[in-house]
């Protein structure tokens, strides 16, 4: 296989997954450039896990095909994964082993001789911050430590695809921002990223382009500004004093805005989807003109909430958002 | 930990972390043995590092031990001292076929946790990870093995059949009990939870292990029981390594112990594998 001629690091046509009766993943058709962060947004339960597994060759799609790097996923799954890497939902190390001794153990089965894998694992440790941490059991480690090092195991040999499984969810702002430094050096070096996210603005920090995924379709795709220009750049909720005003308000608002000015779910609310964050406060001072008292104003991302509104008219399905840890 | 992450951002634009994803060239593909070695390796690590897995091991067969043959020893052999002869290699051989089920529950643990899925994208020989575990439950067995004689020995076991009896006995149990551990991978790689894993597993093992002959003679025993005694796979073996142990074993003995060895292996190593490649 030429490798050169090969632009494309993900070519998907119709992936289906069926677990019982629930089609987890209905038919995704994907394209994923080589050298591109390729984001997967959803809430809960959407399907993306699933996705990524039968993309790295851990689970057979029940319909559909796929190329990785021009390799097809069923049969020529050892070209594949010669070239990829996993880095979980859950933690993919030994808890019960020292941050070291999972790196050693990973460089060992990677092909590296005895030395070589200790020299790479100290190597990863310093570039991740876990040196002082290099022999404690993984177990004691905080969630952004945990994260750490199960995508330096990822990088022991720097993958040519790299999957990353909601690699910031439960973590704190600061060890957020660490991982995503990561992400940005990795794609520096032109590794191909495919995470998957529950959060908007990480994707919108990270990736080239964006499938939006419920139910296991995908119900949207494009760039960050694409998506947005059909979201709302941002969102303006706006909480009033007196709820009598809100029809009032939201005519008000509707003329300066657009049609996009909802009623909020608390009675005295309402938001809307902001695509020029200018005309924001001349809106806001006609109701002043009005007479209409707010209480607070704010303008925000959109969330993911929000999105789903936008692009289905619907809101998340609590019930659809479950814990999946069990279910594996 | 976190601080010194800052302070390297800032001086020098992440440069460690830059030479460390810049730096790494694919080495040749591991051959299956030096795989499985490194999964060995790992299962040692773990018993360093969690030696409760080994505290199951040695206790229960030291209680067992004393509270049989001093609690019931004289009820049912007249002296604690001949019920010893008889007791110790039953007692060796339930003790050992217990722990074997530790095999499926390891394995389990890892298809939950999330690492089962990363060597399963790694490129390796995919049951090195199966092949290195079981060597190393080979060790656990011969530590239980040798803590159980050592301390039959100090009761007042004497095996007639000498050091070499006593090897043969080990050997066959090993043979054994690797065999069996097929079987609770197989259900390791079937059960959800490691709840419903252990239940099913104590659920096979109690009726074997305890109806069979390492407590009583199977003639005492009402004949439609006796009749799976006979059968039973551990009687099998136990009635062979009380053969090495008192120099009175037959090659017939042998034989059959080897027969069920094979059968378990036979059906449950390829399930085994098929169900590791095979698992969704
Ligand atoms: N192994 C499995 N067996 C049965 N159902 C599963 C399994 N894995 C996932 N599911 C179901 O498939 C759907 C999609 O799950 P998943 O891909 O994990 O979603 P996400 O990662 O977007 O949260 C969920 O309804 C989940 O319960
Ligand atoms: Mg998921």
């Amino acid at each position: 296989m030429d490798d050169t001629k090969q632009t494309m690091a993900i070519e998907a046509k119709g992936l289906v997954k069926v677990f019982g009766k629930d089609r987890a993943v209905d038919g995704v058709d994907l394209s994923i450039k080589k050298g591109s962060v390729y984001g997967f947004l959803g809430p809960n339960g959407a399907g993306k896990t699933t996705t990524i597994r039968m993309l790295a060759t851990l689970l057979q799609p029940d319909e559909g095909h796929a190329q990785i790097f021009g390799h097809d996923l069923v049969s020529e799954t050892a070209a594949i994964k010669s070239r990829i890497s996993l880095t979980g939902q859950y933690a993919s190390i030994d808890e019960d082993l020292t941050g070291i001794e999972n790196l050693i153990m990973i460089s060992r089965l990677m092909g590296y001789s005895r030395k070589q894998a200790k020299a790479r694992a100290n190597e990863l440790l310093h570039a991740f911050s876990l040196a002082d941490a290099a022999k404690k059991q993984v177990k004691n480690y905080s969630g952004g430590m945990r994260r750490r090092i199960d995508i330096a195991a990822s990088i022991v040999v720097t993958p040519d695809l790299l999957f990353l499984d909601e690699p910031t969810t439960g973590l704190d702002p600061r060890s957020r921002n660490q991982v995503w430094d990561i992400i940005r050096a990795l794609v520096n070096a032109g590794t191909t990223v495919l995470l998957t996210t529950q959060y908007l603005e990480e994707a919108d920090q990270l990736a080239d382009r964006i499938a939006v995924i419920n139910h296991g379709k995908i119900i949207a795709e494009g760039t960050s500004s694409e998506l947005k220009a059909s979201v709302g750049m941002s969102t303006l909720h706006v909480s009033l004093f007196d709820q009598q005003d809100r029809d009032k308000a939201i005519e008000v608002l509707t003329q300066k805005l657009d049609d996009s000015v909802r009623p909020g779910s608390d009675p005295a609310s309402l938001t809307a989807q902001v695509l020029d964050p200018s005309v924001v406060a001349e809106a806001l001072g006609e109701l002043q003109k009005e007479n209409i008292r707010m209480t607070t104003f704010s303008l925000g991302q959109p969330s993911l909430d929000e999105v789903f509104l936008t692009l289905t008219g619907q809101p998340v399905e609590e019930n659809a958002a479950h814990e999946e840890g069990v279910t594996r | 930990m976190t601080q010194s992450f800052e302070t390297n951002k800032q001086g020098g634009a992440n440069g460690q972390l830059i030479d460390a994803i810049a730096s790494s060239e694919r080495p040749s593909r591991p051959n299956g043995l030096s795989s499985s070695f490194t999964f060995a390796s790992r299962a040692l690590l773990r018993i360093k590092h969690v030696p409760e897995q080994l505290f199951d091991v040695t206790v229960f067969p030291i209680i067992f031990l004393l509270m049989f043959t001093y609690l019931f020893g004289g009820a049912i052999a007249g002296s604690t001292s001949d019920y010893l002869q008889f007791l110790l290699p039953g007692i060796l051989v339930m003790t050992v076929s217990q722990i074997t089920m530790y095999t499926g529950i390891d394995l389990n643990n890892d298809i939950r946790k999330g690492i089962f899925d990363r060597f399963r994208t790694l490129p390796i020989w995919l049951p090195s990870a199966l092949v290195g575990a079981l060597l190393v439950d080979t060790v656990r067995y011969s530590m239980a093995s040798t803590i159980m004689i050592v301390l039959g020995l100090i009761l007042g076991f004497r095996p007639e059949g000498g050091f070499p009896g006593v090897i043969g006995a080990v050997a066959l149990i090993l043979v054994f009990s690797f065999s069996l551990s097929w079987v609770w991978t197989t259900l390791g790689l079937i059960m959800r939870s490691e709840k419903s894993l252990m239940m099913v597993s104590m659920m096979v093992l109690f009726p074997i292990t305890f109806v069979s002959n390492v407590f009583v003679e199977p003639e005492t025993l009402p004949s439609w029981l006796e009749g799976f005694v006979d059968i039973n796979p551990i009687s099998l073996l136990v009635t062979a390594v009380r053969g090495f142990m008192h120099d009175a074993v037959t090659f017939e003995q042998i034989g059959w112990v080897l027969l069920a060895s094979f059968i378990f292996t036979i059906i449950f190593a390829p399930l085994t594998m098929y169900l590791y490649r095979n698992k969704k």
